[in-house]
């Protein structure tokens, strides 16, 4: 019996953030349309346009090889995992024992290693340019990610995300410096690994600017629709994954009821919504930064992080 | 019998097999059958020694009556040993399958045969030997037999250049070596490695030691800045001897160093572990950028071995970090991290160099520039090739994911250590971790990117074809491990930890009653991994995925030209090639390890000349060390080059002018 609500709620999970994937999107392009002083499209218009691509032809280049067909099923799989196995509306899901906090940041590195493999594919310059620009994001962004990660993890005591959730809504926890540095690093790292203004634009098509867009330049049809779903699950899965570590509040725990895990997605729900906001917000008030400034934005990340670590490595209790 | 003596005799064999191979190499079709004897001594070897790892057999002595007078040759194996001899007698059967099929288009296999066994014999020894000269003779001689083989392919001037550095820096090694072990032995000369280990050192001798062992055997695995003749020797080797240098051989030097610092002094002094985690971290993150910017895919292959030996000479530090500090789990954890790290590199580490081998010989280049479009020529290496990429990349759920994991575990423990020294430099090592695998990952994007994917860039990639049964079955029983000991960690975990007890004297908790094999290095509640449940997990989505998709999606699909933003179709010249690729990287953290630069020429308007672009790319390291050294030599020897001119005379008087110098110092001495 126990196995069983278990194996639902971990269901439902994967179902739910499925479900709110695109949605946090639509949200997202709403907000930054109505800040423009533009009226924007729907905030369903994420899911119409995931089914239209499913619906339509899928045009793969002559050069393309298995790699380019079969990438965009993982980057899925691999982005889907990652996004259940993160707390979402309840923490002590059946699985999230399986994979810690740096396991579900190397299913992210997984997945763009697969993505920029099919960016080199089919042998065009655009595909080459964004995969390059990529891994040069990522070979920045992971350390300053592992750090703040060190950081959480060092003052929950634990690499698993539940257990950080459930200690970060104890009152052992309170006001620490190392902690603010930690989410101000998590932040920058998650604009850009989820090529957000000002490191990459996902709304551009102007070629220069790309990155994420360059790669995946030649996909269409039902293979662009995964990649863009996988997409959408990965800024939910890291509006997820701050919201349990920063912001725990109603957090259903393991063994709760019905009504307290329905509070949960409620909670849910408002925090997406607000992580939504918080980012149009932020997307609207910068501006797109040149390529090569880019290190020099996540190397400041890959400080603050490193500090956040420093303070709790030798200071102990900041 | 016991196993020290058991594995004597596989020496034995392989010195035997070295023998028949003189007389035999020569002739035709001798190398298939010569390679399949040198497997299946190294396949006992390797049965013998995994078999006393998992049985838990104790050490066991072993002496022989040669050598130095009354002093005899002493062997010896424990966990220690029977854990690399493992490692390296699997390389040598798979290298030797490989090379069954591979050796066929060797033009001069005479050049390789005899020395090939020689040098597996040569390693082996080394594993075996427990007195100071048996160790020095065994290590010199692996030294000398792999310079052979470096030199197989002789008629190439770089080779030869490269074999010329690789001696020189092995007769480097192994001056430090024996510095360590004149001062292991001491003023009563024990050389016994019993002997020995009964000494009490005291914190500053045993530093030296360890300092000293550092050098001496970090030049033989290639620990920045001794790193220099790596990246040249092991390319140079044919493609199964280069796989045993970089996947093996790099193993033993890791042994030595394990020896020499846990088992001969034992770890107590925690301010030797510093410069251990720090060399081993710069060293990481250094080769991996070096092979970042390499277009030679063997010596980026070379490369990346050094930063791999980066990650385990850095674990190693963390490792004698808790151990001086008497933090018994947590040594045990960075501990096997190395060890698990040791096993997988010398697997993946052989599949992409075996694969290299046959990319090298279906395209005759080794330039990755020339390559591209592997995929659809080399359809059964292409997967096998990725699954290689992909595992030392270290990206889950392979192999290299496993022991990257444990390796951060063992980093997250390390606020408990009470020096602040040691808490500060914790997480820049961790970081110097992470961003050496993320760089690795953006190296083997770029190595597969630009060699299978795209278009055909040279002419000679057209015409490739996949290698023979033999090199693909070899390469793709490696790929079945890094899947293997990617899926179920907890058996390699539990596998070592005999290795931990002898070397720290106590190991991590067993891992094979776990639920579900995960694996848990300290507690449930801190963190926990199930590779095989993720895997499961992703498998399904994927299918789930790509089920739903074929239920309620369109399945039609059409081949078309790549886009090419409305103008024709472009050359393949037009593909990112290699160098595009690093350059963001080369731009960034090349500047600093490099002091790379970018200057460009571009004619002003009218000007019919072309624009050009150059790229400087400096190694700082040989232009800092080596550079120098070579400058004071040569001006030293140009100045003494006077000497050789002289009339008879003139060379009389030096000889009696050195005579009275040197007695009148005598005099004065005494």
């Amino acid at each position: 019996m126990v196995l069983t609500t278990q194996l639902m709620f971990q269901a439902f999970q994967m179902l739910l953030v499925l479900a709110l994937a695109p949605l946090l999107t639509g949200v997202v392009r709403k907000v930054k349309a109505r800040l423009t002083r533009r009226r924007g499209a729907s905030i369903f218009q994420p899911y119409r346009d995931l089914f239209r691509l499913m619906r339509k032809e899928a045009v793969i280049a002559d050069n393309a090889s298995w790699i380019f067909r079969s990438a965009p099923y993982l980057i899925f799989a691999a982005t889907w995992v990652a996004a259940a196995l993160t707390p979402t509306f309840r923490t002590g899901l059946m699985f999230s024992w399986s994979a810690d906090l740096i396991v579900i940041v190397a299913l992210l590195g997984s997945a763009r290693f697969i993505l920029a493999l099919a960016g080199m594919d089919v042998g065009t310059a655009f595909g080459g340019i964004g995969s390059s620009r990529e891994m040069m994001i990522a070979a920045f962004a992971e350390p300053a990610m592992l750090l703040a990660v060190f950081t959480v993890a060092l003052v929950a005591g634990s690499t698993e995300l539940s257990s950080i959730a459930a200690f970060m809504t104890s009152d052992a926890v309170g006001l620490r410096v190392s902690l603010a540095l930690a989410l101000f690093a998590l932040i920058m790292v998650a604009i850009a690994e989820n090529a957000r203004i000002p490191v990459d634009n996902p709304a551009t098509h102007l070629e220069l600017t790309m990155v994420h867009e360059a790669m995946v330049l030649e996909y269409s049809g039902r293979h662009l629709a995964m990649i863009e779903f996988a997409s959408f699950l990965k800024l939910l899965l890291y509006a997820s994954m701050i919201g349990a570590v920063f912001a725990p509040w109603g957090l259903a725990e393991d063994g709760a009821g019905v009504a307290r895990n329905a509070l949960g997605v409620m909670v849910y729900l408002g925090k997406l919504l607000g992580a939504a906001i918080l980012l149009a917000l932020f997307e609207t008030a910068t501006a797109k930064m040149r390529v090569f400034r880019v290190p020099d934005f996540l190397g400041a990340a890959l400080m603050l992080g490193f500090l956040g670590a420093l303070l709790l490595f030798a200071g102990g209790r900041f | 019998m016991n196993e020290a003596a058991l594995q004597l005799m596989c020496v034995a064999a392989f010195l035997a097999l070295a023998a028949a191979s003189l007389a035999a190499g020569r002739r035709p079709h001798a190398s298939a059958p010569l390679y399949l004897a040198n497997a299946a001594i190294a396949a006992t070897a390797f049965a013998v020694s995994v078999a006393a790892l998992i049985g838990g057999r104790g050490p066991v002595l072993f002496d022989l009556p040669i050598g130095i007078p009354w002093i005899g040759a002493h062997f010896r194996a424990d966990a220690l040993s029977y854990f690399f001899l493992a490692v390296i007698n699997f390389g040598a059967v798979a290298a030797s399958l490989f090379a069954v099929g591979y050796g066929r288009q060797e033009r001069e296999p005479h050049r390789i045969l005899p020395f090939y066994p020689a040098f597996l014999a040569a390693m082996n020894l080394v594993l075996l030997a427990d007195d100071a000269f048996t160790f020095l003779l065994s290590w010199e001689f692996m030294s000398l037999a792999s310079f052979a083989l470096v030199l197989a392919h002789h008629h190439d001037p770089e080779n030869r250049r490269a074999a010329y550095v690789y001696l020189t820096m092995a007769s480097f090694g192994t001056l430090a070596l024996l510095f360590v072990f004149g001062l292991l032995a001491g003023p009563s000369g024990g050389y016994l490695f019993a002997d020995i280990r009964s000494r009490e050192f005291e914190a500053g001798l045993g530093g030296a030691v360890i300092l000293l062992a550092l050098l001496g055997a970090g030049s033989k695995a290639g620990l920045a800045p001794v790193h220099v003749w790596l990246p040249l020797a092991h390319p140079a080797a044919p493609s199964h001897v280069s796989a045993l240098m970089s996947g093996v051989m790099t193993k033993v030097a890791v042994y030595a160093f394990i020896r020499i610092a846990f088992d001969l002094v034992g770890v107590s002094d925690w301010s030797i572990a510093a410069p251990v985690m720090l060399i081993g971290g710069a060293t990481a993150v250094l080769g991996i950028l070096h092979a970042l910017m390499e277009r030679d895919i063997k010596r980026l292959l070379a490369y990346s071995t050094i930063e791999n030996i980066g990650v385990i000479f850095a674990m190693l530090g963390f490792a004698m970090a808790f151990q001086a500090n008497g933090m018994a789990t947590p040594a045990a954890l960075a501990f096997v991290a190395a060890l698990f790290h040791v096993a997988n590199h010398s697997i993946f580490k052989g599949l992409l160099f075996f694969s290299a081998g046959s990319m090298l010989n279906a395209t005759g280049v080794r330039d990755i520039e020339q390559m591209g479009g592997l995929i659809h020529r080399m359809r059964k290496l292409a997967p096998l090739f990725l699954i290689g990429c992909v595992a030392i990349s270290a990206l889950p759920p392979l192999n290299g994911f496993a022991s990257e994991w444990l390796a951060f575990q063992a980093v997250l423990q390390s606020p408990e250590l009470p020096q602040l020294g040691l808490k500060i430099l914790a997480p820049m090592i961790g970081a110097l971790l992470a961003l050496a695998a993320a760089l690795a990952a953006a190296c083997f994007v770029r190595l597969y990117g630009v060699a299978f994917l795209g278009r055909p860039r040279g002419a000679s990639a057209v015409e490739a074809r996949d290698p023979d049964g033999w090199s693909l079955g070899a390469i793709a029983m490696m790929a079945a491990l890094c899947v293997l000991f990617g899926l179920f960690p907890g058996v390699v975990v539990d596998a070592v930890a005999p290795v931990a007890t002898l070397a720290l004297g106590a190991p991590l908790a067993p891992q094979s009653g776990n639920q579900w094999l995960s694996i848990i290095p300290i507690d449930a509640a801190q963190s926990s991994y199930n590779p095989l449940l993720l895997f499961a997990f992703i498998a399904f989505s994927a299918i789930l995925a790509a089920f739903v998709s074929r239920l309620s999606a369109s399945h039609a699909y059409r081949r078309s030209p790549a886009w090419g933003c409305g103008f024709e179709p472009t050359g393949p010249q037009t593909q990112y090639s290699g160098a595009s690729f690093s350059q963001p990287i080369r731009n960034t953290l090349g500047r600093i390890a490099f002091d790379a630069a970018e200057s460009v020429d571009m004619p002003s308007p009218g000007d019919q000349r072309p624009a050009t672009m150059k790229v400087r790319v400096r190694d700082l390291v040989w232009d800092a060390i080596y550079g120098r050294i070579a400058t004071v030599i040569n001006a030293i020897s140009e100045k003494l080059n006077g000497l050789q001119f002289l009339t008879i005379r003139r060379y009389l008087s030096l000889v009696f002018a050195t005579l009275v110098l040197l007695l009148l110092g005598l005099a004065a001495w005494s």
